[in-house]
């Protein structure tokens, strides 16, 4: 295990060096700068308060899917999504931005020229937004980079090792998010050119995550005592808090992705906000009215369902097409995760696939019929306002994504698993992830514990001893 | 020095009722007991719990189990108390364990037998 942080170790640093000469080349503000388009205030402070909203939504989800786990994987489940904001940020700016927005090869992905940000500076690229700062742009997607590989963990929770974790997720962002996002929002990707309608990730970020947690969950296999050992959520206000800085950081997501202080944005606030809600009420109801009571994490699932599906839609669509997007959401997810997944069997732990992956799917194909002209005329018209052909557009995105998240991300976890263990050891996950992988407890009360502070230099050891200890004891109590 | 006899009483009751039992037995000189919340099953059915719209049985409920020692307050008094206070006529209303003891020690004086378990202020 040692060796795999050397060599990861080892890369970082070689990246460290290069960031000078890289930066070297970079050209002071020029004369080149007095013919760029003007810089609007306005659409600067939305953008980045929008990109600080999107921020929020990973460590949202941290707690919306931290309370949906045992006790005893709260921390180490809360963990994969806090590790997740520090790990893209930096591959974001490393060379994630570059491929996924740098300039165009084949359509297929971006070049190098803008690694380590070269080449993106305070003037606005007018490709992708003509009045904020280049730079405003690359740090908003870079929140959309980051939240990705995040909702994946959902999928994978209770049993993931986290070294595998950490390299499973920059190699996925590598190779699926970044090129992905070029296809679809890049200047000269294909799907774009094809006229793909996405105006804030139901392809790129809710389907490729949806669809690669379950192929994850598949190749790793169920949790242990899955089906036969009920697995409760342990902590539901915590995951409604997170549900809530959810629905607070779309507003980011999806009016920010007007890219400007507009009219536009507005239109993409109200919808966001009325698909939640239509989400909410149509879970709660079907749950009600098929099982017998309104949950609260029906409630919670539901909003964010409603946000998923409208997440493709929200630049071009009205506001009454926006409740049916919703409503619909809410009872599809909730079938998906309660129907689909009981009937098929699969351990999608915290149901990635149900609500990112069939959410996402519903509201790329919502958007192929609603699209309407006059909301965005950026956009295009959908199916019921005349355009049939745009069914047929969106129908080939989700194609792709499903396809690309499908091929590539089985191809990666299976690499991953030639060089390191993936899975916990059964062991391992009957002791929790929490001791087994960050030597922490995420509730000191939970049972008796007793132990003293280690001042010597060999804290390393120690710890070893005590997961030793807790395994003897856990195994004892096991039997 | 022959020792009176010593007897442990174990109730097992709804959790909603201890503080109510705790006064009853004071009224008849019990001053200690030990509580621990628990979970139990018997003849009451547990309760259906849904997690999006996957149906979870719940067998075992919570309940208090009070445990008490006496020697002095005889045990038919504590039983009567005890089901006074703590029976509602449902299933569910719990168990009484009675059971003879062999000795007890008083850690902090060493004291053994009935003298252990005497409150020597009263």
């Amino acid at each position: 295990m040692k060796k795999y942080w050397t060599i990861l170790g080892l890369c970082l640093l070689c990246m460290v060096i290069f960031v000078p000469v890289t930066l070297a080349d970079e050209t002071v503000p020029s004369a080149a700068a007095t013919i760029a388009p003007k810089i609007d205030s306005g659409d600067t402070a939305f953008v980045l308060l929008s990109a600080a909203l999107v921020m929020l939504m990973t460590p949202g989800l941290a707690l919306f899917y931290g309370g949906m786990v045992r006790t005893k994987n709260a921390l180490s489940t809360i963990m994969q999504s806090l590790f997740i904001v520090a790990v893209v940020s930096v591959q974001w700016v490393l060379w994630g931005y570059t491929l996924a927005f740098g300039p165009d090869i084949h359509h297929l992905i971006g070049s190098f020229d803008w690694l380590l940000l070269n080449g993106v500076g305070q003037t606005p690229n007018p490709d992708y937004a003509a009045t904020i700062p280049h730079m405003a742009f690359m740090i908003f997607q870079a929140m959309f980079a980051v939240i990705t590989p995040a909702l994946i963990t959902g999928s994978f929770a209770e049993r993931m090792k986290f070294p595998a974790f950490i390299v499973f997720t920059l190699l996925w962002v590598t190779f699926v998010y970044d090129p992905v996002a070029h296809w679809v929002w890049g200047v000269g990707g294909w799907l774009r050119n094809l006229g793909l309608l996405d105006f804030a990730g139901g392809t790129v970020v809710h389907i490729l995550s949806g669809v690669s947690g379950l192929v994850v969950a598949l190749v790793i296999g169920k949790r242990k005592g899955h089906g036969s050992e009920a697995m409760l959520p342990h902590h539901l206000p915590m995951t409604v808090l997170g549900a809530g800085l959810l629905w607070f950081g779309w507003f980011g997501f999806n009016a920010g992705s007007a890219l400007g202080a507009n009219g536009l944005a507005a239109s993409a606030f109200v919808v966001t906000n009325t698909a939640a809600a239509a989400a909410a009420l149509s879970w709660v109801f079907a749950e009600w009215s098929l099982q017998g009571k309104p949950t609260v994490l029906g409630a919670a699932s539901g909003s964010v369902a409603g946000l998923v599906a409208i997440t493709p839609a929200s630049g071009y669509i009205a506001a009454g097409p926006s409740i049916i997007i919703g409503f619909a959401a809410g009872i599809i997810c909730y079938l998906a995760v309660s129907v689909l997944k009981g009937k098929l069997g699969y351990d999608d732990s915290l149901d990635a696939f149900g609500v990112h992956a069939i959410g996402g799917t519903w509201g790329a194909i919502a958007t192929g019929l609603w699209a309407s002209k006059a909301i965005n005329p950026a956009g295009a018209d959908g199916l019921f306002y005349g355009n049939p052909g745009q069914v047929v557009t969106q129908l080939i995105g989700i194609g792709a994504s499903w396809a690309m998240a499908i091929v590539a991300t089985f191809i990666i976890i299976k690499i991953v698993m030639l060089f390191m263990p993936v899975r916990a050891s059964a062991e391992e996950e009957v002791l929790g992830l929490d001791i087994s992988e960050h030597g922490e407890r995420g509730y000191a009360y939970q049972d008796l514990m007793s132990g003293s502070p280690v001042f010597h230099e060999k804290l390393a050891v120690h710890h070893a001893d005590v997961i030793a200890t807790l395994k003897l004891n856990a195994e004892e109590r096991g039997q | 020095m022959t020792m009176r006899k010593i007897t442990k009483i174990d109730i097992i009751t709804r959790p909603e009722k201890l503080e109510e039992l705790k006064e009853a037995l004071g009224t008849i000189g019990v001053t200690g007991m030990t509580v621990t919340q628990v979970y139990g099953c018997g003849l009451q059915k547990g309760h259906k719990e849904i997690y999006r719209g996957r149906e979870v049985a719940i067998n075992f409920l919570p309940k208090v189990k009070i445990e008490i020692v006496v020697c002095e307050v005889p045990v038919e008094k504590v039983l009567d108390a005890a089901k006074r206070v703590c029976r509602t006529g449902n299933i569910g209303d719990g168990k009484i364990f009675v059971y003879p003891l062999e000795n007890a020690v008083r850690i902090r004086t060493g004291e053994e037998g009935d003298i252990a378990i005497i409150d020597p202020t009263s």
